[in-house]
């Protein structure tokens, strides 16, 4: 059961990424068709933030152990989205002229607070496999409490690129600040 | 930087048939389905002074009144009311003095001026408005000797403007331009585009166009001129004096501060087109560049 549930997730969560590949190669962008897939792929690697970040207070609420079985594999999925975000900044938009991205990334702190929170991906998705939860014990979970930290990057990289309209931007990050205050209160009371 | 002339430039049907040209040259060597990939056939960036669509130009707006994405104004604009309409034209002048749309084009020659449109977002367009040069407009009062400033007032209506329901920007929009640029013969009014008359979401009935000034600058649906001796807040200064400043000149030297303006994309190009480099003052140097000189441009932003 566990199982087929996996690959429904799985197929669910691949569904935005075969969307915007198939958006970009037949045309469906509209005018600006590089800024549609760079925030394409940055909203979902925030929707992929809060549903990680969901797993732990749902298993709490519902009692079922599976949240934490789909956690890794949506843990995983930020960080794809997060990487195709990344890509199409640094090569579609920028065609790896490294110049400018440089100068972006020390100048414009929602450039940097975005790159940070990349970089810190890497190694949470460098330590998902069994073995390495194994090899690292007690670490692991202070390893990847880094996530709260990158939520919070993610979220404001969000607010600092928005121009005047904060509402979808704030929407993320009320989501954001919730799910980090639910655990919270779980330490204080178990 | 010369002004582009209409016949240095490729129209849009030629342009869309020299397309279909080569694709169906292509058609023999490959399938259709593979054909009809973007990424195959529009790899290299088109020339910068080709014209925009008029459907980009019309369908990808900023207008803010009419909601905040980029389909918003044509979504929401098409039963907005422009007849009947009236600009004052007044402040610091003899005799101040109201005209009717009607009025302005029996006494204005419009004619078609392609100019480059560069969004402060970093886009860019090439537009084929219709227009007369705001001087003749402005030269139908006499400026005391107090003006210094020329402020443009765009129309409140937020029973018609939805976008207006919302705090968005400091309603009424406002803009403004020292004299001088005002008078500059390259500071047009806009009365339509592609030959046609102005669309609602492009400014209608009547709009202005800076072309060496970032996209914002150019107030649509004016119905207020008034010749003030302060220089005047706009409404994106208002929002956030820090990152639009009252001059707000293309210049790929001085970045905005959240974001580079050292080049820009061309709408219409696709996804695989490169970014090419923003001009100073758009590429109108030649025209404007006296206006400012011996002005600290990365002061006066």
């Amino acid at each position: 059961m566990i199982k087929y549930f996996k690959q429904g997730v799985f197929v669910l969560s691949i569904i935005p990424f075969v969307l915007i590949v198939y958006k970009t190669f037949y045309n469906k962008l509209g005018p600006e068709p590089v800024k549609e897939i760079t925030h394409f792929t940055g909203e979902w690697t925030l929707i992929f933030i809060c549903l990680t970040l969901a797993m732990s207070p749902l298993k709490r609420f519902t009692n079922l152990n599976f949240w934490i079985k789909i956690r890794r594999m949506l843990g995983l999925f930020v960080f794809f989205y997060a990487t195709l975000h990344l890509f199409t900044y640094v090569g579609i938009d920028y065609r790896f002229e490294w110049q400018p991205i440089l100068d972006d990334v020390v100048k414009k702190k929602y450039v940097f607070i975005g790159f940070a929170a990349w970089l810190l991906l890497i190694p949470l998705a460098a330590t998902s496999s069994q073995k390495m939860i194994k090899i690292l014990k007690q670490n692991w979970k202070k390893l990847h409490k880094l996530i709260y930290v990158i939520a919070i990057f993610g979220s404001l990289h969000y607010i600092w690129l928005s121009k005047t309209i904060f509402f979808k931007p704030l929407i993320y990050s009320l989501i954001i600040i919730l799910l980090l205050l639910l655990r919270i209160r779980f330490k204080k009371t178990t | 930087m010369k002004k582009i002339k209409y016949s240095e430039i490729t129209p849009e049907k030629i342009y869309k048939n020299r397309r279909s040209f080569i694709k169906s040259l292509g058609l023999g060597a490959s399938s259709l389905a593979i054909s009809s990939i973007s990424f195959l056939n529009s790899a290299s960036a088109k020339n910068r002074d080709e014209l925009t669509s008029y459907k980009d130009i019309t369908t990808y707006n900023n207008y803010y009144e009419f909601g905040t994405s980029k389909s918003d104004p044509y979504r929401n604009s098409q039963i907005f009311k422009t007849t009947p309409w009236e600009i004052a034209i007044e402040g610091e002048v003899e005799k101040a003095i109201k005209l009717s749309m009607e009025e302005i084009s029996e006494m204005f020659v419009s004619e078609e001026r392609i100019y480059r449109l560069r969004c402060v977002e970093g886009w860019s367009m090439v537009i084929p408005w219709m227009g007369f040069s705001l001087s003749k407009l402005l030269s139908k009062v006499n400026p005391t000797s107090k003006a210094k400033f020329v402020e443009f007032e765009s129309i409140y209506d937020p029973t018609q403007m939805k976008g207006q329901r919302y705090p968005v920007l400091n309603w009424p929009y406002n803009e403004g331009l020292r004299l001088d640029e005002a008078m500059h013969p390259l500071t047009t009014v806009v009365t339509g585009l592609y030959g046609k008359k102005l669309p609602n979401q492009n400014g209608a009935p009547l709009r202005i166009f800076i072309p060496w000034k970032y996209g914002f600058k150019s107030a649509k649906a004016i119905v207020k001129i008034k010749f003030v001796e302060n220089m005047p807040t706009s409404s994106w200064m208002w929002a956030s004096p820090r990152e639009y400043g009252f001059y707000s000149n293309v210049n790929p030297n001085v970045d905005h501060p959240r974001w580079s303006q050292a080049t820009e994309r061309i709408i219409g190009e696709g996804v695989w087109a490169p970014r090419v480099k923003t001009l100073m003052f758009n590429g109108y140097g030649d025209e404007v560049a006296n206006l400012y000189t011996g002005m600290d441009l990365k002061k006066y932003f």
